[in-house]
């Protein structure tokens, strides 16, 4: 069963990849053993991440990058991640509407994603689709996802090179100095840049590239900031050379600082697999006991407060080890 | 049901049709229930639909149909049918009575008219998913 479906993967059986990526999302148990078989089939694609604010133009960017590498004949996953409602647990995913062009493209598998995971998790599954594209042998594997949060900075460091998309005016670089994209980026994109303040945002942006450098070393690659034009196919061919230029210089790396380097990103993403792992197999077990909706019933009516509450939820259910830390 | 399972929709406008409200309408709606909608757009043909089904691994399609072009959904579901891709298909928007049933006759699960509430597409949708 396991080794049919990972066959018919690697030989890049478009339906079975879709299915065993819902299955993922949806934590279909039997999933890992897929994914565990699925592992030494990985490792060639080049992962490419894509991050910004909402309405930056990201989508519109990817279906022209995807265009460019098409023509080169490359293969390409495309991987659009967008937030779930935290009020309702649903989403809207509109970011094909950008890349219709490449809907009927057999070299071209598009897949939206919803960030789901109320446990944290996005990482997760986003890490197992890219897992999935790779095993089908396409070139190329760009991640979109909305720059906000502690989980998409995440994910740009499982790509091997992190493109971050900003818009003209709008406090965007304050954001972005929340959000620690600085550290993260290798390339900056200053989409929009029809707009009148684009060369301002470029000053702002040079400004603060500068100081980040001064505090972090990227084996000697200084990101550099490109204008662009999605909608008018403009600094497209420029981003993909810094892409090609930064995979060059990440290969060029002292062998003991890409060991390195493989062993931070590993680290990363064992001890993010199992916190995932851990949180939520601890959380469905205790939130589907009937203590747990003993405990909601008497905070409610008033006759138990929330900090005593989780204290005899923990301490009843967490084995013994667990329970002092 | 794992809290991790979501119902997924795709939602599209076929053909030469511009009307896009209803579809972002109805989209809406779905998110505030709890679904996932995977949103096309406006002028998809029904190759582009199907093949964005199949990538999407959606478990509903729900196509919005306000011009009149039910060649389109017919041709849709005999590219489905081709494809042996089989999912649910429900139109939405103001087709008259004979031409819903000439489209239930092809294959299509359900006809909404555009005064049907959210809470009805929702009921329906969850239904046959539950199937
Ligand atoms: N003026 C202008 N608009 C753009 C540009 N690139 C994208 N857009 C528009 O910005 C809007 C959001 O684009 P989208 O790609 O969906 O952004 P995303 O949310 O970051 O994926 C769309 O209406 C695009 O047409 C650009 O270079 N200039
Ligand atoms: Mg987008």
């Amino acid at each position: 069963m396991v080794d049919s479906i990972v066959e018919k993967i690697v030989n890049g059986d478009v339906r079975t990849a879709a299915k065993l990526i819902g299955d993922i999302d949806n934590r279909v148990p039997g999933t890992r053993e897929i994914l565990k078989a699925l592992y030494k089939h990985t490792g060639n694609a080049y992962i490419i991440g894509i991050t910004g604010a909402p309405g930056a133009g990201k989508s519109t960017l990817v279906d022209e990058m995807v265009r460019d590498l098409r023509l080169q004949g490359k293969t390409v996953g495309v991987l659009a991640v967008d937030p779930t409602s935290p009020l309702s647990g649903g989403a809207i995913l509109g970011d094909r509407v950008r890349m219709q062009r490449h809907s009927l493209d057999e070299g071209v598998f598009i897949r939206s994603l919803a960030t789901r995971g109320q446990f944290g998790g996005l990482t997760q599954s986003t890490r197992s689709v890219i897992d999935v594209f790779d095993a089908m042998g396409k070139d190329y594997i760009i991640v979109e996802t909305v720059g906000v949060g502690q989980d998409e900075i995440d994910i740009a460091k499982s790509a091997h090179t992190t493109v971050i998309v900003v818009v003209p005016g709008m406090g965007d670089h304050i954001q972005a100095i929340k959000a620690g994209i600085f550290e993260v980026g290798d390339i900056f994109v200053i989409n929009k840049s029809d707009r009148s303040d684009a060369n301002k945002t470029l000053h702002d942006f040079k400004a603060m590239i500068d100081i980040t450098r001064k505090r972090s070393t990227n084996g000697g690659w200084e990101p550099p900031i490109l204008m662009a034009e999605a909608v008018n196919n403009k600094g497209i061919v420029e981003l993909l050379i810094e892409i090609e230029k930064h995979r060059k210089t990440r290969k060029a790396l002292s062998p003991e600082s890409i060991i390195h380097n493989k062993k931070a990103i590993a680290q990363l993403e064992l001890i993010d697999m199992m916190k995932i792992r851990l949180v939520e197999e601890v959380l469905n077990h205790i939130t589907n006991s009937l203590e747990f909706k003993e405990c909601l019933d008497c905070i409610v009516d008033g006759t138990k407060d929330p900090y005593s509450a989780c204290d005899e939820l923990l301490s009843a259910k967490l084995p013994d080890g667990l329970q002092q830390s | 049901m794992s809290n991790n399972q979501r119902i997924k929709v795709l939602v599209s406008v076929i053909g030469l049709d511009g009307h896009f409200t209803g579809a972002e309408i109805v989209s809406r709606y779905l998110m505030d229930a709890g679904m996932e909608v995977v949103y096309l757009g406006i002028y998809q043909t029904p190759e582009m639909i199907v093949s964005a089904a199949i990538q999407e691994n959606v478990d509903v399609i729900g196509i919005s149909s306000h011009a009149a072009n039910y060649e389109q959904i017919n041709l849709l579901m005999e590219l489905m049918k081709k494809n042996n891709f089989s999912v649910p298909v429900m139109c939405g928007g103001s087709i008259p009575p004979q031409d819903a049933e000439a489209l239930i006759k092809k294959g299509v699960s359900k006809i909404f008219l555009p005064h049907s509430t959210s809470e009805s597409i929702v009921d329906y949708i969850v239904s046959i998913v539950k199937k």
